[in-house]
């Protein structure tokens, strides 16, 4: 195999506005999170299980874990790309840790379901 | 005033070592390069790139005490002392504070930086608007020194993929230009996780750029375009 600098694999903007919509909605949840328990004069573990018994509450919660999980996987990849040089290591290193997100996802789906 | 400057001659030194200089005369109105002149006085045998001394050519950019910036404008009585003059960092030494912009002008050539118009050519000239030319102010200042790739980390990490600071100021002032046609192109050549966005918003480009520029903005302004595409 000839050993060309090889560039132009098109998902450079895709995964970078990615990137930034799911920060927005990590920030949105984290902040209402913030301000919602800033103004429980009490909290303990039925408040807490009054919060996520909600439909509501459990949808918005997965969708900032699986906001997390999007935006772990580009940051985690660009790391990856800057000092792992090898394409064979590099590609076990995202297949891992693409399992590894995956399998928090449904981890997420189970907890917040099951409680 | 003290000077402390990296010396390195492939050909017969095995490694890289600092030089301690010193300089008996006034700093008060002498730009850096002027007492560079006088080191060399001194001793003939320390490489440095010079030419118009007024900050246009841009073919004196060093590290100077840890920030990248052109010698000839850069006032000797701010500098903290022992002055520390290094090569641009990032890029291989030739000899001294000469490096080798093979690299840096390989990027730059990858971006097509000349107009691309098929439109036969008018028998005067292709005409703007004041406010098309006005697009490209702040652009077409470059001299292309080398101060902004040079300090930036995602260009010290990619050189060979990431088109750096100083190149992508360039493909904007392209993109910008209303006589320009290869729009669609030029965003498909620069749509890549490494080429454009390797550029992770460090700034240290327009911390240093001697000439003012804002090379961040314009990698900004090439997403924005990229986004009015892409919806």
């Amino acid at each position: 195999m000839v050993n060309r600098v090889v560039v132009g694999a098109h998902y450079g903007l895709r995964d970078w506005l990615i990137q930034r919509v799911t920060a927005v909605v990590m920030a949105v949840y984290s902040a209402a999170l913030a301000g919602w328990l800033l103004f429980q004069p009490y909290v303990g573990y039925d408040v807490w299980t009054g919060l996520f018994s909600s439909q509501w509450m459990r949808i918005c919660t997965l969708l900032f874990l699986l906001g997390l999980f999007w935006h772990a996987w580009i940051g985690v990849r660009d790391v990856v790309m800057d000092y792992v040089k090898p394409a064979g290591v590099r590609l076990a290193i995202h297949v891992l840790v693409i399992l590894a997100l995956a399998f928090y996802s449904i981890w997420s789906v189970q907890i917040l379901w099951g409680m | 005033m003290k000077f402390k400057i990296y010396r390195y001659n492939p050909e017969t030194d095995a490694a890289p070592y600092m030089q301690d200089y010193e300089l008996q005369s006034e700093p008060a109105g002498k730009m850096l390069l002027d007492a560079l002149m006088l080191l060399k006085e001194q001793d003939d045998s320390l490489g440095l790139r010079k030419s118009c001394r007024e900050g246009v050519c841009g073919s004196d950019a060093m590290n100077i005490n840890g920030r990248n910036g052109l010698a000839c404008i850069t006032p000797l009585a701010g500098l903290k002392e022992p002055v520390e003059l290094r090569p641009l960092p990032g890029l291989p030494v030739m000899r001294d504070l000469i490096v080798d912009m093979t690299q840096f002008f390989n990027q730059y050539r990858s971006i097509k930086p000349y107009l691309i118009n098929n439109d036969p050519p008018p028998e005067t000239e292709r005409l703007q608007s004041p406010a098309q030319r006005a697009h490209l102010n702040g652009l077409y200042e470059c001299i292309l020194c080398g101060c902004c790739s040079t300090a930036c980390p995602s260009f010290w990490w990619n050189p060979d993929k990431f088109v750096g600071p100083a190149g992508l100021l360039q493909a904007y002032r392209f993109l910008a230009d209303s006589r320009d046609q290869a729009t669609a192109e030029r965003l498909d050549d620069l749509e890549d996780p490494y080429r454009l966005f390797r550029c992770h918003t460090i700034m240290n480009c327009v911390d240093v750029c001697p000439k003012e520029l804002n090379p961040t903005e314009a990698i900004g302004s090439i997403k924005d375009m990229m986004i009015k595409r892409m919806v």
